[in-house]
């Protein structure tokens, strides 16, 4: 089985998110970077499947040269090969435009399984997956929290839990799926798998390479961090002596009569 | 111009997601739009009492589509799109919950359609010509971006947390339209079959009370004052993502910017420090009681109510007190 996953290098976020003097852009020069938690999970979920049925997995950014470090980071966890899709240092790319551009990249191989992350977790914009599955003509299932390949691995059920309820995806192999974080537990990477991925070669192709014409996506044109919704908690008091203010505060919202 | 809004049902009733849906939908509407409302488009028995207090005038059932297919809902919608445009027309919107359901139809009828959608919006307006001005949420909210939507039709979803339900000033009056969606083979190939969850039926996503548990709760044993408190409260159990990474409750149980989003109107938060990635799960709560033995806690000082003190002391406590109330 021959499988891609598509990774995406985002912030760290710890306490506070700060802003870049011209508000397009997190200030990252205090923080590092991360693949996106729920690509991290698609990694890890690729390379299980591939040590059951045998193949390969291939990692795939779009974004700066930086990405590399992304991409090693998945080789670590046992990914086999690894491609970055290069764009010019502070260029943000929108989900029309990365799908085109995946697209380049996912139409060459003949891959079995494309995984993809349900949402990058910085821009969050809930559809490359499904863009790119349109332009492969592939069937695609989203927001998985398990996969099942059936033994010949010809289909596979991804489901999700929507509204109480669990809802189950059946889908011709080959296809895409999207996965969220909570899918696996990714491993810790092995040391000789960090030593793999420091040596190993990345193959560089310009965006420009990829003949994708730009697309009409949302054009962003400042971020703002929203203003701090709550004010000075109200101090019921301490302890177990706080519960008679406790309840008077339940029957006041209302959640008891 | 038409704006044409998906509304989810949850029961018999329209969702509360899609009812935050119907308001910002009707924020689109040209002013002084005489008797024309939002255009309400349902695969299901249609909740009219709230579509007429949402200014849903013109309703759109649709058949052909058993259960939930992502890709059917989108060529139904498609279809909608396509058939109420001219040519030189105004330009359409297309509104949804950003629900799981709403961000993928809506994903897949950009694709179709080859038009930008712009996922979980907190505020829209027209910026004179053919562009939308918008703010939608990056980061589950933690951030937003302010951006140019121009397109012959806007495709927007709806922050589930960030956009207060508001009924029109008026009940319209609704009229109902049957239509058969035509879909392909391949537009039904993916759909769901459904099972019943394991939470009993009350999601995180929609419960009114939500009990979360963090770090402070100090192994999975230490959950059950909290469940037996939400059962007490008609409510489920969240938790924080170390509590998840412990293994002490499974991931569906975790609050936050990778876990579930949640609106109940209480959030009683024990032993939880408070990380912005929780918040972001959380700031959609009308209330929120914090618990916590360390006062300078961010969840303690950004919660409307908190107390200081060993939640394992203070849930017994209050699980009597409410069980001695009857």
């Amino acid at each position: 089985m021959d499988i891609l996953v598509c990774v995406k290098r985002v912030p760290t976020v710890g306490g506070a998110i700060t802003l870049t003097a011209d508000s397009r852009a997190i200030d990252t020069k205090a923080s590092g970077f991360t693949i996106s938690p729920h690509e991290e999970c698609a990694v890890e979920e690729a390379v299980r499947l591939v040590e059951r049925f045998g193949g390969s997995v291939t990692i795939v950014s779009l974004g700066p040269v930086e990405a590399e470090e992304q991409l090693r980071a998945g080789l670590a966890l046992g990914a086999s090969a690894a491609v970055l899709v290069e764009t010019a240092p502070g260029v943000e790319t929108g989900p029309m435009a990365t799908a085109a551009a995946l697209y380049s990249v996912a139409a060459s191989g003949a891959f079995d399984l494309i995984l993809l992350g349900n949402e990058a977790s910085d821009t969050g914009g809930y559809q490359v997956g499904i863009r790119l599955a349109h332009l492969l003509g592939r069937p695609v299932a989203t927001g998985a929290k398990a996969i099942t390949v059936t033994d010949d691995g010809s289909s596979l059920s991804a489901s999700r839990s929507y509204r109480g309820v669990t809802e189950t995806f059946t889908l011709p192999l080959p296809c895409l799926v999207t996965v969220k974080e909570g899918i696996n537990l990714p491993r810790y990477p092995s040391l000789p798998g960090r030593l793999r991925a420091k040596r190993a070669a990345i193959k560089r192709i310009p965006v420009e390479a990829t003949g994708t014409a730009p697309a009409g996506d949302v054009r962003m044109t400042r971020l703002r961090v929203p203003d701090a919704p709550r004010k000075q908690a109200t101090v019921l008091g301490h302890g177990a002596a706080a519960v008679p203010a406790l309840v008077a505060v339940l029957a006041e919202i209302g959640v008891i009569s | 111009m038409t704006v044409w809004c998906l509304v989810e049902l949850d029961g018999d009733a329209a969702a509360d997601a899609s009812l935050r849906a119907l308001t910002l939908a009707r924020g689109l509407l040209p002013d002084g739009a005489d008797g024309g409302g939002v255009a309400a488009v349902v695969f299901g028995p249609p909740p009219l009492a709230d579509l007429a207090a949402y200014g849903a005038a013109d309703v759109y059932v649709v058949s052909g589509v058993d259960g939930y297919a992502p890709q059917a809902w989108a060529r139904a919608l498609t279809e909608l799109l396509g058939a109420g445009r001219g040519p030189d027309g105004p330009r359409p919107a297309v509104v949804a919950a950003g629900t799981e359901h709403g961000n993928e139809v809506l994903a897949h009828l950009g694709a179709i359609t080859g038009l930008p959608m712009a996922a979980n919006c907190v505020a829209v307006s027209a910026s004179g010509g053919t562009a939308l001005d918008l703010v939608r949420q990056r980061w589950a909210g933690l951030l937003l971006e302010e951006a140019v939507l121009e397109a012959p039709a806007a495709l927007l979803t709806v922050a589930t947390d960030a956009v207060a339900a508001a009924p029109a000033a008026a009940p319209v009056s609704v009229t109902v339209h049957e239509v058969a969606a035509a879909v392909t083979g391949a537009d039904l190939a993916v759909r769901a079959v459904e099972t019943p969850g394991g939470t009993g039926g009350v999601s995180l996503a929609t419960a009114r009370v939500v009990v979360g548990g963090g770090r402070g709760v100090g192994s999975a044993e230490g959950f059950a004052p909290l469940e037996e408190l939400a059962a007490l409260l008609g409510g489920v159990v969240g938790a924080s993502r170390v509590v998840t990474s412990e293994g002490w409750r499974p991931h569906s149980m975790q609050v936050g910017q990778t876990g579930t989003k949640i609106t109940p109107d209480l959030y009683l938060a024990c032993g939880i420090s408070g990380a912005i990635q929780h918040f972001a799960g959380c700031s959609g709560a009308r209330h929120i009681i914090a618990i916590n033995t360390d006062a300078s806690a961010p969840m303690m000082t950004r919660a409307d109510y908190a107390v200081a003190g060993d939640l394992h002391e203070v849930l017994p406590a209050l699980i009597e007190a409410l069980r001695a109330r009857g």
